[in-house]
């Protein structure tokens, strides 16, 4: 079912510019596989070598951050949105 | 100009330009590849989305007479802080006061203690005026004329305070339930403050987006590898206030991590240019046991940051996914210190027993770092012979509900001496 995924600015240099992205998937990770397919320079920056999240990159399903809704396992429904976010940030 | 009681007042002053400036900052390198790059407001690798730290020139590093010899403000350590040339904005902040308390040395059984006290600290009474003081001014370099910051409180009063001085516009977004000294205390200067309807975490999130957008200088966000240096400070001052000799023992409270992190490297830094000679002293962090995702870390061995809900009175450390937890837990570890969590009891008894000891009047946070410490002395973390100090790193007068019990059972009298006199004499008898 297709959703979209937003990328920062930094990581949009490695998609052609394009900073929103349509993908299917039943869950998180299974979206961005779809998306880091596509753009194979894109993918070691949203996975790493496991297939897993960095712990630097957050991925929000519906601003909400998937690592307390199951990380890459969590479901997705049609028209959701995830974005990621680099975690270099705060405090 | 009119004159006003008789007095002619001096004309106005210019209004702040951003260009040009006299300085600028230093470029930066990746902490994870190396990749180099031309100053800018980025704080993450474009290559491997690795933080990026400041690359300081080579050269001679300055002696304690010569620094001995500047203003008492944190830019007298300035070859140490990623501007090349002299700043230009927020002169006065930095160089609180090292407070010995021979009361508290003695509640934890070791032999000598010292606060840092930034309670106190220029303009806006936390730490967060140092880091504030480095960031504006790589904003102002880089020819920005909008920052920003994502706040638990603290860091919002030192962006609106430092950028209303400067001329800056702010743009400031707090989590929606902060304690009202905090918003009263950013929206006093007038900046363009919102509240977030989320945790901070929530807020740190969206203000990497606004970053991103809109192309502000968001503090802690893009202007981090900057901002972070401005904690590097409290390690210099603790060292050149002690009389050029370090403590062995330094505790810290922990939201992002990043204090423990810049206290380790300041440390370092000093000693790499000779001004003091030993060891760095054992690190300890501090957090509150509703949100403690770095003391995790330390306590479990752990090498990857298990994100949590805050769920605690102290605000200020309620950073469920530290950015930098596992550098300050490598810090921790590495130097040979530890870590603790307390209760927000204990924190709060951490308040009342600094300021009935010392005279210092802390927030939540110190409270927690005062707590922290009776924990630590308790387990056997801290030894007899230590010379420790305590980051007291913001002022009670922010967080004034958490011991309104002080107040709960105060004598009131008339004003007459009999009534006085009872009172006086009940109390000696009790």
């Amino acid at each position: 079912m297709p959703v979209t995924l937003s990328l920062p600015t930094i990581l949009s240099r490695l998609t052609d510019g394009q900073s929103t992205l349509e993908a299917d998937g039943a869950t998180v990770g299974e979206v961005v596989t779809q998306v880091a397919d596509r753009f194979p320079r894109l993918a070691p920056r949203l996975k790493d070598e496991h297939g897993g999240p960095y712990p630097f990159v957050g991925f929000y399903l519906n601003d909400r951050d998937t690592r307390f809704l199951g990380g890459f396992e969590a479901p997705v429904t049609e028209g959701d949105e995830i974005t990621v976010v680099i975690a270099v940030a705060g405090g | 100009m009119s004159p006003v009681g008789g007095i002619a007042l001096p004309p106005e002053p210019p209004a702040p330009e951003l260009h040009p400036t006299s300085f600028q900052v230093l470029p930066l390198a990746c902490a994870n590849c190396g990749a180099e790059f031309d100053p800018t407001p980025i704080a993450v690798c474009e290559h491997c989305l690795g933080p990026l730290e400041p690359v300081y020139p080579d050269g001679p590093r300055p002696t304690r007479d010569t620094i001995a010899r500047r203003d008492h403000s944190l830019w007298r350590y300035r070859e140490f802080l990623p501007l090349d040339g002299a700043p230009e904005l927020s002169l006065d902040s930095g160089f609180t006061p090292l407070l010995e308390s021979p009361a508290l040395a003695r509640r934890l059984g070791i032999a000598r203690v010292w606060l840092k006290n930034d309670a106190v600290s220029h303009p806006s009474l936390s730490f967060k005026d140092r880091v504030v003081a480095v960031a504006l001014n790589a904003a102002k370099a880089l020819g920005l004329d909008t920052v920003g910051c994502a706040s638990t409180g603290n860091l919002a009063n030192a962006v609106a305070a430092q950028s209303a001085r400067a001329g800056l516009t702010a743009w400031i977004f707090i989590p929606h339930d902060l304690e009202p000294a905090k918003v009263i205390g950013t929206a006093v200067y007038g900046p363009h403050l919102v509240r977030v309807r989320g945790t901070y975490d929530d807020v740190n999130r969206l203000c990497t987006q606004a970053a991103d957008r809109f192309g502000w200088g968001i503090v802690n966000v893009n202007l981090r590898s900057y901002y972070g240096e401005g904690s590097k400070t409290v390690a210099f001052e603790i060292a050149e206030q002690l009389g050029w000799r370090l403590p062995t023992a330094v505790i810290a409270p922990m939201a992002g991590g990043s204090l423990v992190t810049k206290l380790r490297k300041g440390f370092t830094e000093f000693l790499q240019a000779g001004l003091v000679t030993g060891d760095v002293p054992r690190l300890f962090g501090a957090q509150a046991e509703g949100c403690a995702p770095i003391v995790r870390l330390v306590q479990k061995n752990e090498n990857a940051i298990q994100p949590v809900l805050p769920n605690t009175i102290a605000r200020s450390l309620a950073i469920g996914s530290p950015a930098d937890g596992l550098f300050a837990a490598r810090a921790i570890r590495e130097t040979g210190g530890w870590a603790a969590a307390v209760s927000d009891e204990e924190l709060t008894r951490g308040i009342r027993l600094l300021a009935e000891t010392s005279g210092v009047f802390t927030e939540t946070a110190g409270g927690v770092t005062v707590a922290a410490a009776l924990a630590l002395a308790e387990s056997g973390h801290l030894k007899a012979d230590d010379e420790l100090v305590l980051c007291i790193t913001g002022n009670g007068l922010k967080t004034v509900d958490v011991v309104g019990d002080t107040i709960r059972d105060l004598p009131t009298i008339a004003p007459r001496l009999k009534e006085l006199t009872a009172l006086v004499e009940q109390t000696h008898s009790t």
